[in-house]
């Protein structure tokens, strides 16, 4: 039986990072301007297809090696999909700065809604998917049971390269939050919005900036789900936008190493209920945790509860 | 919109408009080229960089007119006055002539029920559709519209309804009569047992809450194959609705409506009769929505959706009113799954999907946030545009994210201005 710990352990280390990259977007989008940011999973949706288009022409020119399209591909798609980051901020956010709250997150459904048609329409309603490239695993454990029968628990390398490219992201985000002026600017406007555009910080750039951020880490994490799973259609963005969004509670909305921790546990946490409950009803599961986090502990496990002020 | 302020100061500069032209074609051909450009087929691919060209020199021509408009003074003025915010809430009084009005509404009922009688089998249903979406636009806008709740799960409650009266046939051959109050109720009741937790929180929590609640639901139904069906979903007999207890079957039945009535049969008796009982429904439900509106419940409502904080401080229970209107939406939402169960007599897991949630969301934002007669026009137009426009159906769910995006923008309150009733009138 150990085998199958192992082994949904390193499912779940690989599947918790790619919802602790998304989770990212929603936290830090949430901790400037307090909103959630409903078409966050469709940036991910979008890069994913970015991916898969970009892969598609690059290895219709050249032969390259499998190391080499890899990072071409990273450093095409996550520009791109940060891109959409920053026009979805200045067409769905930006007009109703200082609107209330129900506005913004209707046209933040409604930017959601068209994106995902916008995506429906340009690449059509079909799977997709890119070819499997980057195989082979590294056997971790293996057992024979008393039927005789051989089980291994084993990371392939594309779940070694999330896990890598996930870490290398986030160090990235920390020491640009930590020790660049954008990123002090950034944590000014999220302790005190009016507070830091009196002392000259541009906070409308800063907000931008952070959906920037959001957006790319999901393009990361879209990037590398694309080469693990290797198929996508254009409605993923969905139920992995609530998922990551459950990681960026979990962990207490607005920590950024929160996301990653939530994002672990309920990567941890789904494949473990998948390998030995139940895998249909691994998303009810998710969803279910949501909720009972919501009830019991809104502020997660690294957020401080908030005191509401007139 | 950014440099509203910097325009006005300063003279038309060439510059900028350059600038901001320059800026969007980069932007755009760095967004479409490659999304729209390049198809991916199997795995590989093949150019429609037409199609890209077309949006890029769509957007950078859209960009280059805006920013010599936000130059031109006058010009400035009035794109300011069409697209001005209103931040408020407008309260327009209900100071019409009151026989006027009576001669529309009259007008109006005239043409409801007039209206079965000069369509076809096809427009019919397509009609029995629209009014159950207006029972839903008229449910979720006790939600939103009054309470200011954002609930994107709505189409759970719907899911509740139909699948109450199919699961009811199915293990115990109850009717449509039968069923429907169990089926609102039960929607209710789940409702209730959602919201109670979860009514503490703020908006957009709440938001992706709901959300989360209605893809369980949906999901529960997908995989609960010994019950529900799973994706096979329930099929219903043919006839399933009753005239009080007279089928409308064809047969030699003597308790079936038209031998009963002694009439020649004929196949649309029953969306006539479907489409009557929901006119009645709706009417009832606007009915209430109107009372709700004036009585103390409907205040509180509003008062709550415009500062909770001082709601509470004034000692109003913002959880239990919450909790009302919730419980309340979600018993219409049970009503209109019923009919929907009765319309098509099947039901499945994919009628239930996140996009009917948003597009009831759609037809509530565009009908105004609020708005009684406003929401029920705007689900008609909703649901009866895509069929009259059916070259467009794919674009259909673009056009409600669409149209969610500029009314928010354009009217953040809605399109419609609110009546409000006064109390003080002498």
């Amino acid at each position: 039986m150990e085998w199958k710990y192992i082994q949904q352990i390193v499912n779940g280390i690989s599947l918790g990072t790619i919802y602790g990259l998304i989770a990212i977007g929603y936290t830090m989008v949430y901790g400037i301007i307090g909103m959630i940011n409903f078409a966050h999973g469709e940036i991910y949706m979008i890069s994913a297809y970015l991916t898969a288009i970009v892969i598609a022409v690059l290895t219709s020119f050249i032969q390259l090696p499998v190391a080499l399209v890899i990072v071409i591909t990273l450093f095409c798609t996550i520009p791109i999909t940060a891109l959409h980051g920053y026009v979805l901020e200045k067409i769905a956010y930006k007009p109703l700065r200082q609107s209330q709250q129900l506005a913004p997150l209707i046209t933040a459904i409604g930017m959601s809604l068209i994106l995902q048609n916008y995506v429906q329409i340009s690449q059509g309603a079909r799977n997709q998917g890119v070819p499997s490239f980057n195989v082979g695993h590294y056997i971790l454990w293996t057992s024979v049971d008393a039927a005789g029968v051989t089980n291994q628990a084993q990371i392939s390398f594309n779940q070694i390269l999330i896990m890598v490219a996930a870490t290398l992201g986030v160090l990235v985000l920390a020491y640009v939050i930590h020790y660049t002026s954008l990123g002090r600017q950034c944590r000014s406007t999220q302790q005190d919005r009016l507070m830091s555009s009196m002392l000259g910080i541009n906070t409308d750039r800063v907000i931008s900036f952070v959906f920037v951020i959001g957006a790319g880490m999901a393009g990361l994490g879209g990037v590398l789900v694309t080469l693990n799973y290797g198929t996508f259609d254009f409605f993923i963005g969905f139920v992995t936008g609530i998922k990551a969004f459950t990681a960026a509670v979990l962990g207490g909305i607005g920590s950024i190493t929160g996301a990653m921790i939530g994002g672990l546990v309920l990567g941890m946490a789904e494949s473990f209920f998948a390998g030995f409950v139940n895998a249909d009803y691994k998303d009810v599961f998710a969803f279910a945790l949501l909720i009972l986090f919501m009830v019991f502990k809104p502020t997660g496990i690294l957020g401080r509860s908030e005191v509401e002020k007139v | 919109m950014s440099n509203h302020q910097q325009a006005s100061s300063v003279s038309f500069s060439y510059l900028a408009v350059i600038r901001s032209t320059v800026f969007a074609f980069l932007i755009s051909s760095v967004l479409f080229i490659p999304m729209v450009g390049i198809k991916l087929s199997g795995w590989g691919y093949r150019f429609a960089f037409d199609q890209a060209f077309w949006l890029v020199g769509l957007v950078t021509l859209v960009r280059f007119f805006t920013s010599i408009i936000v130059q031109v003074p006058k010009w400035k003025a009035l794109a300011l006055r069409i697209f001005a915010q209103r931040a408020y809430l407008p309260v327009v009084e209900d100071t019409k002539n009151r026989f006027r009005s009576r001669i529309t509404i009259l007008l109006i009922l005239l043409a409801i029920i007039a209206n079965p009688l000069f369509l076809g089998q096809y427009w019919l249903s397509v009609w029995i559709t629209a009014l159950i979406y207006v029972l839903l636009g008229l449910g979720l806008n006790i939600v939103i519209g009054f309470a200011g709740l954002l609930d994107l799960g709505y189409v759970g409650f719907y899911a509740i309804g139909a699948y109450t009266v199919a699961l009811l046939f199915k293990f115990y051959g109850f009717g449509f009569w039968e069923s429907l109050p169990i089926a609102a109720f039960a929607a209710a009741f789940f409702g209730a047992i959602l919201a109670f937790p979860v009514l503490r929180m703020h908006g957009d929590y709440l938001a992706i809450v709901t959300l989360g609640f209605g893809e369980i639901i949906r999901l529960v139904i997908h995989n609960w194959l010994p019950v529900t069906g799973g994706p096979n979903g329930i099929r219903l007999p043919k006839p399933f609705i009753s005239f009080f207890g007279l089928n409308f079957s064809k047969g030699n039945d003597p308790y079936s409506f038209h031998n009963f009535f002694h009439l020649p049969y004929s196949e649309f008796y029953r969306p006539i009769f479907t489409y009557y009982l929901l006119v009645l429904f709706v009417a009832a439900v606007a009915f209430v929505c109107y009372r709700l509106k004036e009585m103390p419940l409907g205040r509180t409502w509003e008062a709550i959706r415009e500062d909770e904080l001082a709601c509470r401080s004034l000692g109003i229970n913002a959880v239990t009113v919450k909790l009302a209107a919730f419980t309340m939406g979600a018993f219409v939402g049970g009503i209109g799954g019923a009919f929907f169960a009765v319309l098509t007599e099947f039901v499945s897991p994919t009628s239930f999907s996140f996009i009917e949630s948003a597009l009831v969301v759609a037809i509530v934002v565009l009908g105004g946030l609020g708005s009684v007669p406003g929401v029920i026009i705007s689900a008609i137009v909703l649901t009866l545009i895509p069929e009259i426009l059916r070259d467009t159906a794919n674009i259909r769910i673009l056009v409600f994210g669409v149209i969610m995006l500029v009314v928010m923008i354009w009217r953040p309150r809605g399109l419609t201005r609110i009546v409000r009733p006064r109390f003080n009138r002498p």
